[in-house]
């Protein structure tokens, strides 16, 4: 378990550095073996040295090495982490030297597991930790963040605690039913208690989809008739400073081959291979190649022409993806109108060739995946596959216990349900502590002989 | 003289303790301060109420005492909660303060292998970590190869009324002054505990005309799974209910100071238990409140004294006279008693092991309120478990440790064992995981078996039992074949219940919340006992509750199921958070998940457990 691990800790391919971490009881030695500059095996703790990753005398790299010792590291281990310019090559060059001589391979997850089981952070952490390491953006990062500082705790928390003053009511009518003079938990109440539960739990779901999203990236397709100007569109994004176009194959299982980074929010165009080098291969795509690829996305930009009325294979498209989250982009805006588009939902006018109004796709984007708002709002979302899973389960579990009422059971039946959901909002944030309960319940409540 | 079993204590756990392992054989000495004070019942006159008396039915399913005891001196019985459900219906009695303490003098007179002995125990003869006898105050030595200390809350007893303290234990009994000492010399931590009991009243002072009369059940009950009724159903005698008034509210506050809680005396060491508040705590820490209820409950028939429920106090006797006459229909009152509370000592429990055994000295147990747990119930039930561990030790048996999805029993001992306690322990019916199956009508069906292999239920009751299991099968059977058609529409719609148009089995029917078993029976080939009927009916209503509780016990005992070696090093886990490893030192829980509920070890530390499990021990 003590081996020393490495593994290159910042998402491939995007930015031009790149963190390789190294954590475990040897990582200062090999890091010395392969590192021009010699004090850094002997310097203090928590310093950062220049110098050059060396291999048989060989430069590979200019980098910056950090040092860490334990115990104050993210795995409570010796840490190093070198950052690389030179590039995924290079990076991987790297990595290689530090594997041959003495370092293994991290596994995915591996350094948080060892932060976990060397109790340095709990499992709501380890997770947004995780996701952290996934953060390809900075606004993902942010997100992971967020769920690290306790955001999303405290949103539950006080889910949690709604909840712990209807148990408690619930306990002390159970456990003290000669009280005449205490209120009894009725039905209307707990029903309604339900529903304020599922609109907040829904909106956090909602968030954190779309959370996912910005991290993750939107699996984006552009359709249309050809001629439209879906390839000088493309062009023109690209073109753009404020995107970037990176080609790396296969790194998605869902074979995307380009992300296209708008302000911030991730493009991941699929099935567009290769479309900086045949120009024409986004426009020569047949209607029917296109609607294929529909699917699969989550976004459907869909590409007209303003200067001419809507045609056969035109509404064909339409009603294809009218049931996908889609942009209806109206290009050659500055020609003259000839479409007739009152019935189009989700417009945008622009002009791919005079660059007109080419932010008002970014901006649809946002408004239509809800974005703004979780931009400008604290992002409380919940990072994590395990966390929105359990809130699955949490909705699952209060649907139950509507059925119940409905069906007229009695509350010592559907308070099985009830603390079920207490126990599974705890588990999100690690509490599962049953003496809470019954401290809830004297605390609330006048009761013992 | 020499002895197997030495029982020290004869109150709720001393008495079920000696019944069980004299029952079980072994010859068993009963050592007493207080011959006339045998099963007494120093607080409120009442035997069960919520979670409480379902373990009374425990007790009685594993062939213990007290719910046959209770049956003989019920003044009034009922049924809690019958409208709330089957999983917290539980019953509560009022019993006979003279009755009931008498009627056990009797069974454990006429019990074999039995003796009473009056005296105060001094000292535990200890060797090399093996408990072999006790020494009384008067330096006699008993042998034996067992001791189970029931001392309840005598261990250096201390009356506290006002601003004065006094060495005695309940009605001024003489307390007993050395024996923590003693445990304290043997290694053991001592915890310092205190209640209270709130005035009893002269029963002709009263004007109950004022009061709302609470009577009990028109339907008989018992909490023996053995005994026919023993009572009159129209003559049980009522309780009554009243509440506090502003004066009494006013009067409280007026005289704060001098009640011993809240600076009458300053060397109060003793943790009170939180669901049992003084009046002077509940107007103090719910001061919004205009007013708190209060029972009057009768103690005996053979005398006078009524209990005042709710309204236990420390205050000075003139203070008392005060706050009692400001209460409605008790303005001229006689106050018989006052109110006193009492502090003693007890053992931390988390130094017992599941057995109730204690983890430093082998072969001596503890039981009921000297493991720092409050009521009548929640001691007899220990009582009994140490009685039939020790027998079973001396057996050469392994000790009988109830599941928490066995029994409330279980649900307690664990709890004291593996958490230890803040303040006097009660049960509540929220303490356990699964109350659905832990309920007042299936108690015989979980634990009887138990009480028969350990012993305590002989053939006749254990025939009677399986004749029971077997009746449910039949009925249950019959219920699923027997089919009703569109012909009995009639017949439905005189239960006000939707009519079919196909065949319907009547199990099937029965999961309509409308409709009774008793509604069905005409249709029924054989005759079934009622508690046969409503076995079946809360199974097939509740079938899909049940079935889920029952999944998450399963899910809860695989964790149970992962046991820890008794030699497992904790210092060599150099993973585990400091506070984790120092706990599960001090607990060595039996299993990863009796580990998991120690407070501050956590789901990491457990994994970190699990990993080193199954490194070392191929787990």
């Amino acid at each position: 378990m003590n081996d020393t691990i490495a593994a290159i800790s910042t998402a491939q391919g995007v930015g031009a550095i790149s963190i390789i971490r190294v954590s475990g009881s040897e990582a200062i030695e090999i890091v010395s073996k392969i590192f021009s500059n010699k004090k850094f095996k002997t310097a203090p703790s928590h310093t950062i040295h220049y110098g050059y990753i060396t291999n048989n005398d060989e430069k590979i790299d200019e980098v910056l090495v950090s040092k860490m010792l334990a115990p104050k590291t993210f795995t409570k281990e010796d840490v190093v982490e070198i950052n690389t310019h030179g590039g995924i090559v290079a990076t991987n060059k790297v990595l290689e030297i530090l594997l041959s001589n003495g370092c293994r391979l991290a596994e995915p997850g591996e350094f948080s597991k060892r932060a976990f089981l060397n109790g340095r952070i709990d499992l709501t952490e380890a997770e947004g930790i995780m996701d952290l390491i996934n953060a390809k953006t900075e606004k993902a990062s942010q997100m992971a963040i967020n769920q690290i500082n306790g955001k999303a705790s405290n949103l539950i928390k006080d889910l949690r605690n709604d909840l712990a003053a209807i148990l408690a009511n619930i306990e002390v009518n159970l456990n003290y039913p000669e009280y005449e003079d205490i209120e009894e938990m009725t039905v209307s109440k707990i029903s309604s208690s339900m529903d304020n539960l599922e609109t907040k739990i829904k909106k956090i779901c909602l968030e954190s989809k779309n959370g996912e999203l910005l991290k993750n990236g939107i699996k984006t397709v552009i359709v249309g008739r050809p001629n439209v100007g879906k390839s000088s569109l493309l062009n023109n994004l690209i073109g753009e400073d404020k995107a970037i176009v990176t080609e790396i194959q296969g790194t998605t299982r869902d074979s995307v081959e380009a992300t296209l980074i708008l302000d911030n929010i991730i493009l991941n165009l699929i099935d567009t291979a290769g479309i900086r080098k045949t120009k024409d291969l986004v426009e020569s795509l047949g209607v029917e190649k296109s609607l294929k690829l529909v699917n699969d996305a989550d976004l459907v930009l869909l590409v007209l022409n303003y200067n001419e009325k809507l045609t056969e294979d035109d509404k064909k498209i339409i009603n294809q993806i009218k049931d996908k989250k889609y942009i209806t982009i109206i290009n050659k805006c500055d020609l003259a109108k000839k479409i007739d588009d009152e019935n189009l939902q989700n417009k945008v006018y622009v002009s791919a060739l005079n660059n007109i109004n080419i932010d008002g796709i970014t901006n649809k984007i946002k408004e239509l995946f809800n974005l703004e708002e979780i931009e400008t709002e604290d992002m409380s979302y919940l990072g994590s596959a395990r966390s929105l899973s359990i809130l699955n389960k949490v909705r699952e579990a209060i649907k139950e216990v509507k059925q119940g009422l409905n069906q007229g059971f009695t509350l010592d039946m559907i308070e099985i349900d009830l603390k079920n959901i207490w126990n599974l909002l705890g588990f999100i944030i690690g509490e599962t502590y049953e003496e809470e309960l019954i401290d809830q319940i004297f605390k609330r409540f006048c009761v013992g002989k | 003289m020499n002895y197997e079993i030495i029982v020290v204590g004869g109150g709720h756990a001393g008495c079920e303790a000696a019944l069980a392992s004299a029952r079980k054989g072994h010859k068993t000495l009963l050592v007493t301060g207080n011959i006339n004070n045998i099963a007494d019942m120093p607080c409120n006159p009442s035997i069960g109420g919520s979670a409480k008396g379902i373990v009374v039915r425990e007790i009685d399913a594993l062939g213990g005492e007290m719910g046959k005891n209770a049956d003989k001196s019920l003044l009034q019985i009922k049924m809690l909660n019958s409208a709330k459900g089957p999983a917290v219906r539980a019953l509560r009695a009022q019993a006979d303060k003279i009755t009931y303490p008498k009627e056990m003098l009797k069974t454990l007179n006429k019990t074999a292998n039995l003796d009473i002995l009056e005296a105060l125990v001094k000292k535990l003869i200890v060797k090399s970590g093996k408990c072999e006898g006790v020494i009384l105050e008067d330096d006699r030595q008993i042998k034996a190869k067992a001791v189970i200390l029931t001392t309840g809350t005598y261990m250096k007893a201390d009356i506290l009324v006002g601003s004065t303290r006094r060495r005695e234990g309940p009605h001024g009994e003489k307390p007993s002054n050395y024996l923590s000492e003693n445990l304290e010399e043997l290694g053991f931590i001592l915890k310092r505990l205190k209640t209270g009991t709130p005035p009893r009243i002269a029963k002709d002072s009263i004007d109950f005309t004022k009061m709302k009369v609470e009577n009990g059940d028109n339907v008989y009950h018992t909490f023996s799974f053995d005994l026919k009724p023993k009572y009159d159903i129209d003559n049980q005698i009522p309780c009554h209910l009243i509440y506090t008034t502003a004066k009494t509210h006013e009067i409280i506050n007026k005289n704060l100071k001098k009640s011993s809680m809240y600076g009458g005396l300053n060397d109060i060491k003793g943790v009170g238990p939180r669901y049992c508040p003084s009046i002077e705590d509940k107007v103090v820490r719910f001061a919004d409140k205009e007013k708190h209820q209060l029972f009057l409950e009768p103690e005996s028939i053979y005398y006078d004294d009524i209990y005042l429920q709710g309204f236990s106090t420390s205050m000075p006797y003139d203070v008392q006279e005060e706050m009692v006459h400001s209460l409605p229909g008790l303005e001229k009152a006689k106050i018989l008693k006052y109110a006193y509370a009492i502090e003693y000592d007890s053992i931390y429990p988390t130094q017992l092991k599941q057995s109730l055994e204690t983890k430093i000295i082998e072969n001596l147990y503890s039981a009921g309120q000297i493991n720092g747990t409050s009521g009548y119930e929640e001691a007899a039930c220990q009582g009994l478990i140490a009685g039939i561990n020790a027998a079973l030790k001396l057996e050469g048996k392994k000790p009988l440790i109830l599941k928490r999805n066995e029994a409330y029993i279980g649900v307690l001992i664990d709890d004291l064992v593996t958490k230890g306690i803040r303040d006097p322990y009660r049960l509540l019916t929220s303490r356990a995981e699964y109350r659905l199956l832990l309920r007042h009508d299936n108690a015989d069906l979980r634990l009887r078996e138990y009480g028969y292999k350990v012993g305590l239920i002989d053939e006749t009751r254990y025939h009677n039992f399986l004749k029971k299991k077997e009746s449910i099968k039949v009925l249950t059977k019959e219920l699923q074949t027997k089919k009703l058609t569109p012909k009995d529409n009639d017949f439905l719609k005189q239960l006000n219940t939707k009519e079919i148009k196909d065949g319907i089995t009547l199990y099937d029917l029965l999961k309509r919340p409308e409709i009774t078993i008793e509604s069905l029976t005409k249709f029924l080939a054989n005759n079934y006992n009622d508690d046969v009927l409503e076995q079946v009916n809360i199974d097939i209503k509740y079938a899909g509750y049940i079935q889920k509780a029952k999944k998450e016990a399963m899910k809860m005992n695989e964790l149970e199921d992962k046991k820890i070696p008794s030699d497992i090093d904790y210092d060599a886990m150099h993973n585990l958070a400091s506070e984790a490893k120092q706990k599960l030192k001090e607990i060595r829980p039996t299993s990863l998940g009796q580990a998991l509920r120690i407070s501050g070890v956590n789901p990491a530390d457990i994994s970190i457990l699990m990993i080193y499990l199954k490194r070392d021990y191929h787990g």
